[in-house]
């Protein structure tokens, strides 16, 4: 029976990703985890990349994964998805096999942007029945606030520290949930755990397509981002209402925005509370705090182009 | 408590029981404590959704206690509890005072 | 009923993996592979087996997709060679590590810098210490019966780990040879239904594959897998019992070749024994007491086996398809190793050949016999390591 979307209904629900898991206190990802589990009304089976979530969830004899789970390595979280359901599939078609199960790879923004990207684009071009989700802190936190391609412009980490002639990372992300929508999936979709509501409507949306899914989740991380433990929630929100993470869907190649925030604040809100940005607003880097903004709103209006042709 | 040794161990370091994480406590990693005040709590469960830590306890849909054995104490919930009336239901407050 | 057929070697493996109807393969094109896992393809596409194939973009994801299956519980098979072998060399470490049952044939071909495809053993041998087993095959009937037996090698319930079946590239995998196949019905029964362990589909009991296991358990881990190794020789020579009864074809953890009463002795793995092995008789009937030793079980290594049976000798020569750079060859290390334990020892040499595909030839196993007769009788060792076939 599929769970109504009030959190009344949604907290009758068991939880499938326990307490007991190690993640830091206030990280962004266990919610992700716990909102996809929620709104997934069957039974699943996740794998995971290497990374925070996988480390902090699953140490000797303490998993916090209620289903089935399994992390193999680093780059692979989708091929090793694609090898259950394969094997789901053929026991399926045999007989052997009569439930009705859906599979999930979680991965960080190192594990599928970057060492995963191969993994990640051979998976959904096969046409594996699956939902991938990326929970995107922006760096490569578990190793230590390494920059990956998802590392947003101008922030400053171990591997593109801001310095006095280098002031922190000077390209701009990569724009993966697009680029998994260039995949002609039947879905793909940004979202963020202060939206929940939205979140995991899309999760279910996504689990009624057959074939590959692809989910792009923020997930704030206080360590990398050098903010507070208690404002990832604040920090999603004002990340969606400056556009810099729209929610929007690509559903069979249309795109749709699934939230346009009343009132679109400056960039520099949701940057300001962040150490990592700390260096872009002092007065010598005031150019890349512009261009920042600038980026931000020239991909907001390209995806408000996109979303008005149904392209 | 007792290491077990090599020839007691799973085979392929598979975990075999599900969310056997419930025996790992995480409350001593709190520096700071959520308090509940019942009375300004107009059980909205944004608390509940929003808790990295699946630390509030929730009964047939109604909002009940911290649950101190894992709360890791990041104040998400008191940042953002709407309260009643501009009251806040929680609050934190150092660990030990 | 055997029926004698005349094929390639790949042709003859892809046989042996449909005969044991497995539930998933995972295919990616390499040379000199390709074409076994393109005959499997064309199984599929014309219904002469029900596996789903997994056509992965790379060898990393194709031995991880294996894993993801076997974990799930079921039969899985892919084939690699050389480029190919070390992409997945990561995973190959998962997949023993989660003890996991994954047949692979490996076709033999040499490593790039330079790029070159033709056989050797470099692939395999830089895989020796991945927690795989690994049976080595001189032709292609070897190769064939191998396949079959290794299902019934990694899968059995004491066992649980993947196995590698090494084939010669070209020499063997695009060679045409008599052989003969064995029945259907004989192979699906003498390899029988997969016993699941620990499935990941089942739902009732929910289970997590790869924790992270830090300094408190990793040790014991890693010890109990070793324990699951010193295993695998029985099982392996059980299952060649049976595999007799069948076929009629015996097989062992290495084969001896007039080597009881020798006093000097060639060891040397896959298609290369061949060729040594009429050379030996044309020693024999010049009355030199030649032998040989060609390993089929490389891991895990059956050390004292190995050391009875070269214990009478006076010379050995270990012939190496594979460098170990700054080292000896890899073979010869094994056989070194297992020699030592010996009170009496024989001299002991090793000489490197056919890299890159480079024909071995009878002269070349003539040039190595002479040698080890003077060694035994002079006692003396020129080189202990050295390059034979190679241009000054």
């Amino acid at each position: 029976m599929a769970t109504g979307l009030t959190l009344k209904e949604l907290s009758k629900k068991e939880d499938r990703f326990t307490h007991g898991h190690r993640m830091c206190s206030g990280c962004g990802a266990p919610t992700v985890v716990k909102m996809v589990l929620l709104a997934t009304d069957y039974p699943v089976i996740a794998s995971n990349a290497t990374g925070c979530l996988e480390v902090s969830s699953c140490i000797s004899e303490y998993t916090a994964w209620k289903i089935p789970w399994i992390h193999t390595a680093f780059e692979n979280a989708a091929a090793t998805i694609s090898g259950v359901e394969t094997m789901y599939r053929s026991l399926k078609k045999q007989g052997k096999i009569d439930k009705d199960i859906k599979f999930i790879a979680f991965g960080g923004d190192g594990g599928t942007y970057d060492i995963g990207f191969q993994s990640l684009s051979g998976a959904m071009e096969r046409g594996h029945d699956m939902l991938y989700v990326c929970y995107d802190n922006g760096a490569y936190m578990n190793t230590g606030i390494q920059r990956s391609s998802a590392t947003p412009l101008g922030a400053d980490t171990t591997t593109c520290p801001a310095g006095d002639v280098i002031p922190g990372k000077l390209r701009s992300r990569k724009n993966l949930t697009k680029i998994m929508g260039a995949h002609n999936i039947p879905y793909a979709a940004q979202a963020s755990p202060s939206h929940w509501m939205d979140l995991m409507k899309k999760v279910k949306k996504a689990h009624e397509f057959i074939g590959p899914k692809f989910m792009n989740i923020l997930a704030p991380c206080n360590r990398g981002w050098r903010s507070q433990t208690n404002d990832s929630i604040t920090l999603s929100k004002l990340a969606v209402n400056s556009c810099y993470w729209p929610l929007y869907e690509i559903e069979d190649g249309v795109t749709k925005i699934t939230y346009t925030p009343k009132d679109k604040v400056p960039v520099a809100d949701f940057m300001k509370p962040q150490g990592r940005f700390k260096h872009l607003f002092a007065p010598a880097n005031e150019w890349l705090l512009k261009k920042v903004q600038e980026e931000v709103d020239k991909e907001w209006e390209k995806l408000k182009k996109q979303a008005e042709c149904g392209c | 408590m007792k290491q077990k040794g090599w020839k007691d161990l799973p085979p392929g370091s598979v975990v075999l029981e599900g969310g056997s994480a419930v025996n790992f406590k995480t409350g001593s990693w709190r520096a700071y404590r959520p308090i509940w005040n019942k009375e300004n709590c107009i059980q909205c469960l944004l608390c509940w959704i929003y808790c990295p830590d699946m630390a509030i306890k929730v009964k047939d849909g109604k909002r009940g206690e911290f649950d101190y054995d894992y709360c890791k104490g990041c104040g998400i919930c008191a940042l953002e509890c709407p309260g009643k009336k501009g009251k806040n239901a929680i609050e934190m407050i150092e660990e030990g005072k | 009923m055997a029926k004698i057929v005349a094929v390639t070697g790949n042709e003859a493996v892809a046989n042996a993996l449909r005969q044991a109807s497995p539930d998933v393969c995972a295919i990616y094109p390499i040379t000199p592979q390709t074409d076994m896992m393109q005959k499997y393809a064309s199984f599929i596409a014309n219904g002469k087996v029900s596996t789903e194939p997994i056509l992965v973009e790379s060898e990393h994801s194709s031995m991880s997709a294996c894993i993801g299956a076997s974990a799930a519980g079921g039969r899985v098979i892919t084939a690699t060679s050389s480029q190919g072998l070390a992409l997945m060399w990561e995973m190959l470490h998962i997949a023993s590590g989660d003890r996991l049952p994954i047949i692979m044939p490996v076709v033999n071909r040499a490593l790039s810098a330079p790029l070159n495809i033709h056989g050797d053993h470099s692939d395999a041998m830089g895989a020796r210490d991945t927690g795989w087993i690994q049976i080595w095959s001189e032709n292609a009937q070897d190769a064939y019966d191998n396949t079959i037996q290794a299902f019934r090698i990694g899968e059995h319930m004491d066992i649980r780990l993947p196995v590698m079946v090494c084939l010669d590239g070209f020499i063997i995998s695009h060679s045409i040879e008599r052989m003969e196949y064995l029945e259907d019905a004989e192979v699906k029964n003498f390899v029988g239904e997969f016993k699941n362990f620990l499935p990941l589909l089942d739902l009732d009991k929910p289970k997590s594959y790869g924790p992270l296991i830090l300094t408190d358990y990793y040790h014991e881990y890693k010890r109990a897998q070793h324990e699951v190794m010193t295993k695998v020789k029985n099982v392996v020579l059980d299952v060649a019992k049976d595999f007799e009864k069948m076929s009629g074809r015996k097989y062992g953890l290495f084969e001896s070749y007039r080597l009881d009463d020798a006093d000097i002795a060639l060891v040397i793995l896959n298609s290369a024994a061949g060729t040594s092995k009429d050379v030996i008789d044309s020693f024999r009937n010049k009355g030199i007491k030649a032998g040989l030793l060609k390993p089929r079980l490389f891991r895990p290594f059956p050390y004292e086996e190995v050391a009875e049976a070269l214990k009478n000798t006076k010379a050995v020569c270990v012939m190496d398809r594979a460098d170990s750079f700054g080292g000896y060859g890899p073979m010869f290390m094994e056989i070194s190793s297992a020699l030592y334990q010996l009170k009496e020892k024989p001299a002991l040499i090793n000489k490197i050949y056919g890299l890159g595909g480079r024909d071995y030839m009878p002269s070349h196993a003539e040039l190595v016999l002479n040698e080890l007769n003077e060694i035994a009788s002079s006692g003396k060792i020129r080189i202990v390591k050295e390059y034979i076939g190679v241009r000054e």
